[in-house]
């Protein structure tokens, strides 16, 4: 039923002149942002000056700016005959459910609806349907509104509501760039001045402009010889004055009545001549206004260098204005960079608003901020080697040292409290360092939040810019995705980005990536096509090493007994090992004794005094949360402190 | 001299014909004034001897109106072919935008023919131009004669053309080729402006 978009008529194709100057504009406006300017748009002309071919480049800039967006073309007829079979077959509803649920309908030649009352009416509904859900309307005619003969004066008041724009005869100049285009897309070479020569026939439209130059072609192609203008001009039955001459010397009688134009023939050529020749600098603003406007840029500047009569410094206009140009390129690639919705402002197509855009592209990259950066607690320096994480670790260096090329993405699983986080944000930090590093590190349950937030606030695509700058991405506790859909999707489009791109990605998880319940088939096949590098339990030697450690940071003096008793105590974990310190630490400066061996043993094996644990406020495992937001993972925050024993049971459940 | 001037906004071209006697010249000037409405052209100066010779010159300016905001005008001169009118030539000659050459297609008048061209590039020497940089075409007039009597216009480059400027056959008479060669010398001229200008 819909007639397909006939994939030549685009903007590309479309020879912009002054006559159509104003409709093509209004169609690119309506084309990026369908619905929301000119609707509806009524596009009016004679027969032949590129109707079908702006409505259909509409159709087609439409769809390249937004993919998933809905189009319907046809022509009136065409929407006729649909509602009469539907009618026929009772589908009456259905097919207006049809054309209502359109996000852009184009509908050409509705001139046809004179005589037409019920689909007038019908269009009426349509129209009111469509503009009250904001949907784009797009409508062409061979007259304006007004003058469509029998037409329900609401349905005029309608059209005319949005933007009524015609388009005209072509210029000259438009001519010769309309002939000198197509016949370059036929692979067609003229001598010189043929083509400005069938330019010069004032066709009153493009379709009979484009059988002149079928004409010419094809008389090329019999022709050995490339044709002259002078044979072009004859071919085309203008009077030429070479051939009328030949003519008049076997009969010089009737030289004077079959050739009174000789002299302007001579001056139209001496015309085209001077503008070609003395008025250059026209042509070149003409040239650089067609060249720009044709990439959507705005030329007012350059239009109205046009204006004056000799105005000073012509190329160095064209060539401020190409360097604006340039500008607004570069910050409208930067923009996009950022916020692809910004970037699709006019703001960045007008040269004269330079300013603007530079004050626009300021606030984007302001907006812009820069995806959550790993803590800075989480030194690499700081993270206690062992047999246990031996793997991990020297995966993680090798990590640090290629990124993105040797694991891409290592998984780092092991037990809470292992130091998965650690070495995670400590990865994060080393490749910071790198220039023009962006790393995004942060746990999932953010990660999340983040994108509910983005949905809510109608930024997705800001978010997504956001992590899609990022040359590393690493996500803390990967298992919280499970039941989330929308993140699975967006983290599976981001990881194939990302790992298309070489850029590194790292995840922690409780265990390995195949057990974890509720993660899609997909984003699990991902994660373990790297590398899945096992935390083990620390080992005494590992133990002993993070407590001198912990020790050290609480400004405690080490001593071996209590090194010793202290890695002997039942801790599978270094983050109970830093709980059993903390408690020893906040008891001994409750009671203000040294921390020793002994007042451990007492305060470990005893019982541990009510009063101390109260004044401590907020319990943490010991690890320093930073507000910064490295760490939000509410599994990481531990509000109410069991007793060690009592913990272990939990998490070996 | 300067042939555009961008502050009156006019252009004036000074064209000359130039050619051996008997050649065509006038007639290519006459030719021209019968095509050109009477409110365009000013009144056309011949000084001509009894049996209808250029003594002098002739002189037939066109007005062509206003053209892309310049008031455009032509100037269309001949010098007199006689080989003792040289001083007149030169006169003429002088501030000239560019040059047609009329030569005559009769096979017995090449002779001459080459005489008035390097005639014409001793003239342009004298006035300091070398005739490599004036726009120059040629007309190889007269071609409606009997064939046995002309040279074709291909034998007639051979000959001529050493330069290969542009070259129109012609029947000035009748008026073939003559608004093709004045064409063909606006053309250049206007060029040879705009990559002065530019330069």
């Amino acid at each position: 039923m819909t007639t397909a978009l006939n994939p030549k008529f685009t903007f590309d194709t479309f020879v912009v002149g002054a006559a159509n100057r104003l409709a093509v504009t209004a169609g690119r406006t309506v084309a990026e942002n369908p619905g929301s300017a000119y609707n509806p748009l009524f596009i009016y002309s004679g027969s032949g000056l590129g109707k079908t071919h702006l409505l259909m480049a509409i159709g087609h800039s439409a769809k390249a700016f937004a993919p998933q967006i809905n189009i319907e073309y046809l022509t009136l007829d065409e929407y006729v005959e649909a509602f009469h079979a539907a009618i026929a077959a009772g589908q009456g509803d259905a097919f207006r459910r049809r054309f209502q649920n359109v996000d852009a309908l184009l509908v050409d030649d509705v001139q046809f609806l004179t005589n037409r009352k019920e689909m007038q009416t019908e269009l009426l509904r349509l129209t009111e349907a469509l503009q009250q859900a904001g949907h784009q309307i797009v409508l062409t005619s061979d007259r304006p509104p007004s003058e469509i003969a029998d037409l329900d004066e609401r349905l005029i008041s309608r059209f005319s509501g949005g933007l009524v724009v015609d388009i005209g005869a072509p210029d000259y100049e438009t001519r010769v760039a309309i002939l000198r285009r197509k016949a370059d897309e036929r692979g067609a070479t003229f001598q010189p001045g043929v083509l400005e020569a069938a330019a010069g026939v004032d066709f009153p439209n493009v379709r009979e402009l484009m059988g002149a130059l079928n004409r010419l072609v094809a008389y090329q192609a019999v022709n050995e010889t490339p044709m002259t203008a002078a044979a072009a001009r004859q071919l085309l039955g203008v009077a030429d004055a070479g051939a009328t001459a030949r003519a008049a010397a076997s009969s010089p009688a009737a030289v004077s009545a079959s050739r009174p134009d000789e002299f302007s023939q001579f001056l139209t050529d001496v015309t085209v001549t001077v503008g070609k020749a003395v008025e250059a600098w026209r042509a070149r603003v003409a040239e650089a206004v067609l060249r720009w406007e044709g990439e959507g840029y705005r030329t007012g500047r350059l239009e109205k260098l046009l204006d004056q009569d000799t105005p000073a410094a012509v190329d160095e206009a064209i060539g401020a204005y190409v360097q604006d140009v340039e500008r607004l390129k570069a910050l409208e690639a930067e923009v996009a960079g950022l916020d692809p919705q910004a970037a699709g402002d006019s703001l960045f197509r007008d040269p004269d608003r330079l300013v603007e855009a530079e004050a626009a592209a300021v606030k984007v990259r302001e907006g812009a901020a820069p995806p959550p950066a790993p803590s800075a607690a989480f030194s690499l320096g700081g993270f206690v080697a062992g047999a246990s994480n031996e793997v991990a670790l020297s995966a993680a260096r090798a990590v640090i040292d290629a990124p993105g090329r040797k694991y891409n993405p290592l998984v780092l699983v092991g037990r809470g409290g292992l130091g998965k986080t650690h070495l995670l944000h400590a990865i994060g930090l080393e490749l910071a360092r790198r220039s023009g590093a962006v790393v995004a590190c942060l746990s999932t349950q953010a990660f999340v939040d983040e994108l509910i937030a983005a949905i809510d606030g109608d930024r997705v695509n800001w978010w997504r810019a956001r992590y899609r700058r990022a040359t590393a991405l690493l996500l803390d506790d990967i298992h919280l995705l499970a039941g989330k859909d929308r993140t699975q999707e967006e983290l599976f489009n981001l990881f194939n980005q990302l790992l298309d791109d070489d850029r590194q990605l790292v995840f922690t998880a409780p265990a390995h990536p195949n057990t974890l319940q509720g993660l899609e088939e997909r984003i699990m096949s991902r994660l373990e096509g790297g590398l899945v590098a096992e935390i083990g339990d620390p080992d005494r030697v590992l133990r002993r090493a993070a407590l001198e450690r912990v020790l050290a940071q609480q400004g405690v003096a080490v001593e071996a007994p209590l090194l010793d008793y202290l890695a002997d105590r039942p801790a599978d974990s270094v983050r109970s090992l830093t709980g059993l310190v903390q408690r020893v630490v906040t008891a001994a400066a409750a009671q203000d004794q040294p921390v020793t061996a002994g007042l451990a043993r007492e305060v470990l094996e005893g019982q541990p005094p009510a009063a101390a644990r109260r004044s401590t406020g907020l319990r943490t495992s010991g690890i320093v949360v930073s507000t910064a937001g490295g760490v939000r993972s509410r599994e990481k925050m531990v509000w109410d402190w069991p007793a060690a024993a009592d913990r272990v049971m939990e998490e070996s459940r | 001299m300067s042939l555009v001037n961008f502050t009156t906004r006019e252009i004036t071209c000074k064209i000359v014909y130039y050619g051996p006697g008997r050649s065509g010249k006038t007639t290519n000037l006459h030719y021209v004034y019968g095509r050109v409405p009477q409110s365009r052209r000013g009144r056309m100066v011949s000084l001509a001897t009894q049996t209808d010779r250029t003594l002098f010159f002739d002189f037939l300016p066109i007005d062509l109106g206003q053209i892309s905001g310049f008031t455009t005008r032509f100037q269309l001169y001949t010098v007199p072919g006689q080989v003792y009118y040289n001083a007149t030539r030169r006169l003429v000659l002088q501030g000239a935008d560019g040059v047609v050459f009329v030569a005559d297609s009769q096979a017995r008048q090449l002779d001459e023919n080459l005489e008035s061209l390097q005639n014409l590039q001793s003239n342009l020497l004298e006035h300091g131009v070398d005739v490599r940089a004036m726009p120059l075409v040629m007309q190889h007039n007269k071609q409606d004669l009997p064939r046995e009597l002309i040279l074709t216009p291909a034998e007639l480059d051979d000959a001529l053309n050493f330069r290969s400027v542009p070259s129109f056959a012609a029947d000035a008479l009748h008026g073939q080729g003559v608004f093709e060669t004045l064409k063909a010398i606006s053309e250049l001229v206007l060029k040879k402006l705009s990559a002065g200008s530019a330069a």
